[in-house]
């Protein structure tokens, strides 16, 4: 059996790998949506400035999704090589999902992605559009297996255990399981208002410099009425979440909740803040509101909520991390709604672009959608503990039996590589932004199958070089 | 055994195979530019050697990442003890992969100042992530113990003579690979170069293979077993014999100058070794112990996984059949867009 330093060492490098690799995808699933409703626009008022936002924008895409594609590749191996007694209880499951995910990628890769970024002079704008279109779904198709595949280890159905090891029952069930159209759509508004938020911050940084073209005012409105209308709708999908979790995964929620027993019949009430103490068993220094707790997770005030003292202590996840994490996505969320509303004030008054006080916020809340994306899964994946597949197969049970000096040697690289590694790509994507939309004047790059710029490799569709975009502005 | 007598688990086998023999022979040549990129010091020769690749290694790492998601849907037992087994190889080998990968693409937006930087990585990715390669292939050649399901070798395993000396044989491969796609792909100087270095790498390998044909059936009395008797003997030395004409032919085209037969000729023994291996160990899966059916997952992942891989896998090899078909002759210096 392993010890714990090596379960710990093993957590922390698919952690690290895993949210590393996730802000790729996000901005890449926001950014594909963004560039559809850019083209879409564009068509149909034939106003250029949308033309040029399309251009600077896919840029960026294309960089981000490159990134995205190497940083996947370690994902594609490390259930193996990290978690193989996981791999092989669910593997019949999991697998399969996993798979379905790498061929809609690479279907892709293989035709649309290719005529989005190199076929504006070879099809007509219809066709071109429509591969646009193509690759906003698939990304969000390549959503839906990965976010399938993780609802269900949360809350696994349509399956029988044969012989110690899960055998799939029904595809359907297994694929459309209860906590999945939450999550799946929980993370397809994280990832809009994600992006939401670092195309407003863009906007918000060119406007302080003065770069004050329609082009980056077009940005900021666009993002600033993303975040008016998505944030909220967000907040309502995520209380439909909770109140799943509550439904599947009880001991999650008391965990957010820093909810150590319920006294009597009396209501739950809200621990606005406090220091959960798993050892102890209380939560410290907790401001409590009467009721609230029943208010939002029943949606009444008498019912109770379950209590993390009545799980037996070795199935409670650790509260101490997700109460926090939970208060730092769920207050983003709060400041994202705001701006959102103050967005809309200012608009009403006219000063939208050229208040400074303003435009400093929406530069700061620029990667708050990131931010509080990584503080939500950390909340689910922390919440579900100790289970790796809810109520089927425990965390400690799933690793492969690495020693802790393996581990070491291995997330040692890991921290190396990504920081140097993406750290570049990172700063050349932010360098790619700096740089600002062009008005007029880009000339999208000829490309496709076997010429110098292919879709496989995203990031030849950026003629801008490190030092062509070092100094501007 | 499949529905109505179809075996699930030998289309699976196969399509595994064919998917991973795709990537040994695709990105076997790219990965070897980066070891040939020492020998080549001149900044415009490197440029021509990177973008003999440039339109399609992407596309040869496709395979790998596919390789591993259909291992893991068709067979999470082979999944989960190899990728177990070969931990620190792999981490070393998609840690190369990422490096090379990264250098690739940043390479051409670097200043010509700040370009041998990302030489440095290319290079140094491409020899670690073949030498890993070839670590993990010796590994699994020797042979993963496992026991009720579960890898029960050392974490160290893979650090011994002969999965170093595989290490060192595939890098010799790859070079020799990569030395004949630049005929094919370059003129002048570098091809003259290249016409230079694939004799003695060509000689380099016979050696290693010769020794891996002596040294392999010596680990493993039931490798020695298979290879030598009666039916199985005649398909070894079919394959030897073939391999010896292959080597003939490579050499002899490389003394009459032509540009595309000594690469057709190195493929020809990638495959030969490649065949020779898959035949020692079949049916297993994961050496010694474990078959293609006992690895296999439950009928209804193969088949569920095989709708959606019949439906894209034409797809992705139309894509890049058609992408090599647009890339075909010859890349010249201040060919490109960078």
């Amino acid at each position: 059996m392993l010890n714990l330093e090596a379960l710990d060492l093993a957590r922390i490098q698919f952690a690290f790998t895993v949210s590393f690799h996730i802000l790729f995808p996000a901005i890449t699933i926001g950014l594909a949506s963004f560039l559809a409703v850019l083209e879409g626009l564009w068509l149909k008022s034939n106003n250029s400035v949308y033309k040029d936002l399309y251009h600077f924008w896919s840029k960026i895409f294309a960089v981000n999704f490159g990134m995205g594609v190497v940083s996947g590749l370690v994902m594609a191996y490390e259930f193996g090589t990290n978690w193989s007694r996981f791999s092989d209880f669910a593997g019949s499951i999991t697998g399969p999902l996993l798979t379905y995910e790498v061929l809609t990628a690479f279907f892709l890769e293989a035709g649309f992605l290719g005529v989005m970024l190199f076929g504006w002079n070879r099809v007509g704008r219809g066709l071109h559009f429509f591969s646009t279109v193509m690759v906003a779904i698939g990304t969000l198709i390549s959503t839906f297996w990965i976010l399938s595949s993780n609802s269900w280890m949360q809350t696994p159905q349509g399956f029988s255990i044969v012989d110690g090891r899960i055998v799939p029952m029904d595809w359907l069930a297994i694929v459309f399981n209860p906590s999945f159209p939450f999550r799946l759509a929980h993370m397809a508004i994280a990832a809009f208002v994600s992006t939401a938020f670092f195309v407003g911050a863009s906007a918000a940084w060119h406007l302080l410099r003065r770069n004050d073209t329609p082009q980056v005012r077009k940005m900021l409105s666009m993002a600033l009425w993303m975040a008016l209308i998505v944030a909220p709708i967000q907040a309502v999908v995520g209380d439909a979440h909770g109140l799943n979790t509550l439904e599947h995964q009880p001991a999650k929620i008391a965990a957010i909740e820093g909810h150590w027993e319920n006294v009597g019949n009396e209501p739950t009430p809200l621990v606005l803040f406090g220091i959960p103490d798993m050892q102890a068993e209380k939560t410290g220094y907790a401001i409590e509101v009467p009721y609230l707790g029943s208010l939002i997770l029943t949606h009444s005030l008498d019912k109770q909520i379950p209590a993390l003292k009545s799980f037996p202590k070795e199935d409670r996840p650790n509260a101490t991390i997700i109460f926090f994490s939970f208060r730092i996505m769920a207050g983003l969320g709060m400041l994202m709604i705001l701006t959102g509303l103050l967005g809309l004030a200012l608009r009403r008054s006219g000063a939208l672009y050229r208040n400074r006080l303003f435009l400093r916020l929406v530069l700061l809340m620029g990667p708050t959608g990131l931010i509080a994306m990584l503080a939500g899964w950390i909340t689910t994946e922390v919440g579900r503990q100790p289970w790796v597949v809810y109520g089927l197969q425990r965390t400690a049970d799933a690793a492969s039996n690495h020693s802790a000096v393996q581990l070491s040697i291995s997330l040692a690289l890991f921290v190396l590589i990504y920081f140097s590694v993406f750290a570049v790509g990172i700063g050349y994507m932010m360098k790619l932004v700096r740089k600002g939309p062009q008005p007029h004047h880009e000339h999208p790059p000829h490309g496709g199958p076997g010429q110098e710029r292919t879709a496989r490799r995203p990031l030849s569709a950026v003629a801008e070089t490190f030092a062509s975009v070092e100094h501007v502005n | 055994m499949g529905i109505q007598g179809i075996d699930l688990s030998l289309i699976w086998g196969v399509i595994i195979a064919f998917g991973v023999m795709m990537y040994v022979i695709m990105d076997g040549f790219d990965l070897g530019l980066g070891i040939l990129f020492p020998l080549i010091p001149d900044a415009q020769e490197r440029d021509v050697m990177m973008n003999t690749v440039a339109p399609v290694w992407d596309g040869n790492e496709t395979w790998l990442i596919l390789g591993g998601a259909a291992l893991y849907g068709a067979f999470p037992l082979a999944y989960s003890v190899i990728l177990e087994a070969l931990y620190l190889p792999l981490i070393f080998m998609l840690a190369g992969l990422i490096f090379r990968g990264v250098a690739f693409e940043f390479r051409f937006k670097a200043s010509p100042e700040r370009r041998h930087i990302w030489d440095k990585a290319f290079i140094g990715g491409s020899l670690l992530a073949t030498f890993s390669q070839g670590i993990a292939i010796g590994t699994y050649i020797v042979g993963i113990p496992v026991v009720n399901r579960v890898f029960v070798g050392g974490a160290f395993d893979w650090l011994s003579p002969f999965p170093l000396f595989c290490g060192v044989g595939l890098v010799v491969a790859y070079a020799l690979l990569g030395s004949t796609w630049l005929l094919v792909k370059t003129e002048g100087m570098l091809e003259s170069r290249m016409r230079h270095y694939t004799r003695p790498l060509a000689f380099v390998l016979m050696a290693i293979v010769a020794v891996l044909c002596v040294w392999t059936p010596l680990l493993h009395p039931e490798i020695a077993t298979r290879w030598f008797t009666h039916a199985h003997t005649v398909v070894f030395g079919g394959l030897v014999i073939l391999g010896v004409l292959a080597l003939v032919g490579l050499l002899k085209t490389l003394r009459q100058y032509h540009s595309h037969w000594p690469f057709v000729f190195t493929l020809a023994l990638v495959f030969l070794g490649y065949m020779g291996l898959a035949f020692s160990i079949w049916p297993n899966i994961v050496p010694p112990s474990i078959s293609l059916w006992e690895a296999a997952s439950p009928l209804s992942s193969q088949l569920f996984i095989l709708i959606g891989t019949l439906f894209i896998l034409p797809i992705i090899l139309t894509y890049t059949c058609w992408s090599y078909y647009v890339f075909r002759g010859k890349v010249r210096i201040g060919d490109g867009y960078h």
